[in-house]
């Protein structure tokens, strides 16, 4: 093997080791009815059932659009935050992380293809969002769809680190899916992903103001309702970094492979 | 070339010394059975060799490499079971296997892989719906798809009935002959005694013995000899059972009398192993 031979045959490897295990992270998660449903659909079913209750506007858009903005922001938050939290603890705890450690797939990749894997599953639920609205509801296609993408990319990765911050402090695989939904309905509702919150208590308010899901509702709704680029919101942009970058530290400090002793 | 070679290895958990100085050489091809209770530490030194725990004292190298800072092709090298672990169980048995498959640079057919593990009529099926049995094949088949040259199997066969451990048992037997080096950690002494070529026996975070399994009932315990006389049972331990046994029997036919019920018995790996745990622990041992 001559020297220069050696780094391009490792990067083709590394590309194909990638790309075997996003096919497997994504065989993993359609074959479980469970979380196909919990994840995948959960949202697109919110979206009918709410979308039959609102009429008229919410904060001067049509409803059905805004409502379609506001779960865009719960289904990056159910994918990306409770969805690959559960996946996670479910994975350290029943010892498959561990074993996978044992085999020559590098750390890097496992973690890169569960996160783009993630972010697959968050995409195509978010298309099918805007296909059932078309359907249903008469709703546009994004007109930025460039800065629709970018949004989505976003939240996902602020909340996928997030979810794996979130996973290390739970102890179970049993309580795991209790633990995130209890931290994700309310932010949800606080937030305005199920509707409009203008007439919510101040103090419900204040808290919605500082979680990170009204912030990328704040991004969708400025990219798909009023058509404008994400880079046209600092403020959206930064809590969400912030976020993301508290749960990158928390993620990386506690991040554990094997199961807690028994 | 050893396959493995541990010097003075040491490891402590808080004040938990699980692991207190530990020597051993393991040859390839060779099957090596790591034996002792519960919590004599033999858990602790495969983790270590399998790359998962740092140690705190010792040398150790495992198919040449620290396994601490591995090179690029340990993991290429080596296979692993788990004492508890489970797999994605709405992925079929062969998927799983493909799965495992795609890491290792060369790996074996998967098909034959699950041929070996006996598994070919599951090929298709569930992982959920496996028998536990079935599972712990499951994960020999993926400790082998990568067609290692070192296996390390921690306590494979606990929880199973008889006759999957007979399975389990052949199946270990068949990676002797592939020529694999293989690491078994039991609390089974049959299971050592059947499968392995040299047994060590752990006891609180040491190697009080190393040998084969008949080297260790030859050595270890005294050869007892037993027999009536006047209706009273006669139990005699010795070290040399030959020239006692030719005085006895030379008495005997010297009186005319038979030695009623004579038996001559080496004790087995089992008395030797009690007698190895359950003695008081020697000081400085």
């Amino acid at each position: 093997m001559n020297a220069e031979a050696l780094p391009v045959a490792t990067r083709r490897s590394s590309a194909r080791l990638f790309l075997h295990q996003l096919r497997a992270e994504q065989l993993v998660f359609w074959r479980s009815r469970e979380a196909a449903f919990f994840i995948f659909l959960f949202p697109l079913l919110l979206f009918v059932l709410l979308g039959s209750v609102y009429s008229g506007t919410i904060d001067g858009a049509p409803a059905p659009q805004a409502l379609l903005a506001g779960l865009i922001g719960y289904g990056g938050a159910n994918t990306a935050f409770a969805g690959l939290a559960i996946q996670l603890v479910l994975r350290r705890e029943s010892a498959i992380l561990k074993r996978l450690r044992a085999t020559p797939l590098p750390a890097g990749t496992y973690i890169g293809a569960l996160l783009v894997s993630t972010l697959v599953v968050f995409a195509l639920q978010t298309l099918a969002l805007f296909l059932l609205g078309r359907i249903l509801y008469g709703t546009p296609f994004p007109s930025a769809p460039g800065s629709l993408v970018a949004a989505v990319v976003i939240g996902a990765a602020a909340f996928a680190t997030l979810g794996a911050a979130t996973a290390s402090f739970i102890r179970s695989g049993e309580g795991s899916s209790a633990v995130v939904n209890f931290i994700l309905l309310p932010m949800a509702f606080l937030t305005g992903s199920f509707g409009p919150t203008r007439h919510y208590p101040a103090f419900l308010r204040a808290i919605g103001d500082v979680l990170p899901l009204k912030y990328f509702v704040d991004l969708v709704n400025a990219v798909y309702l009023r058509g404008h680029g994400f880079w046209t919101q600092p403020e959206a942009l930064a809590v969400l970094g912030a976020w993301g970058a508290v749960g990158l530290v928390l993620a990386a400090a506690k991040f554990r492979w094997e199961p807690r002793e028994r | 070339m050893s396959a493995i070679s541990v010097r003075g290895l040491r490891k402590s958990y808080g004040t938990l010394e699980a692991v207190r100085g530990v020597d051993f050489e393991i040859a390839e091809g060779e099957v090596f059975g790591l034996l002792g209770p519960n919590g004599a530490g033999k858990t602790t030194t495969v983790e270590i060799l399998e790359g998962y725990r740092s140690r705190d004292a010792g040398e150790v190298r495992v198919l040449g490499h620290d396994p601490q800072r591995p090179g690029p092709d340990f993991r290429e090298r080596i296979g692993v079971v788990l004492q508890q672990s489970e797999l994605w169980p709405n992925l079929t048995v062969r998927e799983t296997h493909a799965i495992f498959a795609g890491y290792y640079r060369r790996s074996r057919d998967v098909d034959e892989v699950i041929e070996l593990v006996g598994l070919a009529d599951k090929a298709d099926a569930r992982v959920k719906s496996l028998s536990g049995g079935q599972k712990r094949r499951l994960d020999l088949g993926i400790a082998l798809v990568g067609d290692p040259d070192l296996v390390f199997l921690d306590e494979p066969t606990t929880g199973f009935d008889p006759a999957a451990r007979r399975a389990a048992w052949e199946m270990i037997r068949s990676l002797r002959s592939l020529g694999k080096t293989v690491l078994l950690t039991t609390h089974y002494l049959d299971e050592a005694e059947q499968l392995a070529d040299r047994v060590a026996v752990m006891r609180e975070g040491r190697i009080v013995r190393v040998g084969t399994p008949a080297d260790l009932t030859t050595t270890e315990l005294q050869t007892e000899i037993r027999f009536r006389r006047d209706g009273e049972e006669v139990l005699l331990r010795t070290d040399e059972p030959t020239r006692v046994l030719a005085e006895l029997t030379a008495e005997a036919v010297a009186r005319g009398e038979e030695l009623e019920g004579l038996e001559v018995r080496r004790p087995t790996l089992e008395e030797v192993y009690l007698a190895l745990t359950e003695e008081p622990a020697e000081a400085g041992a």
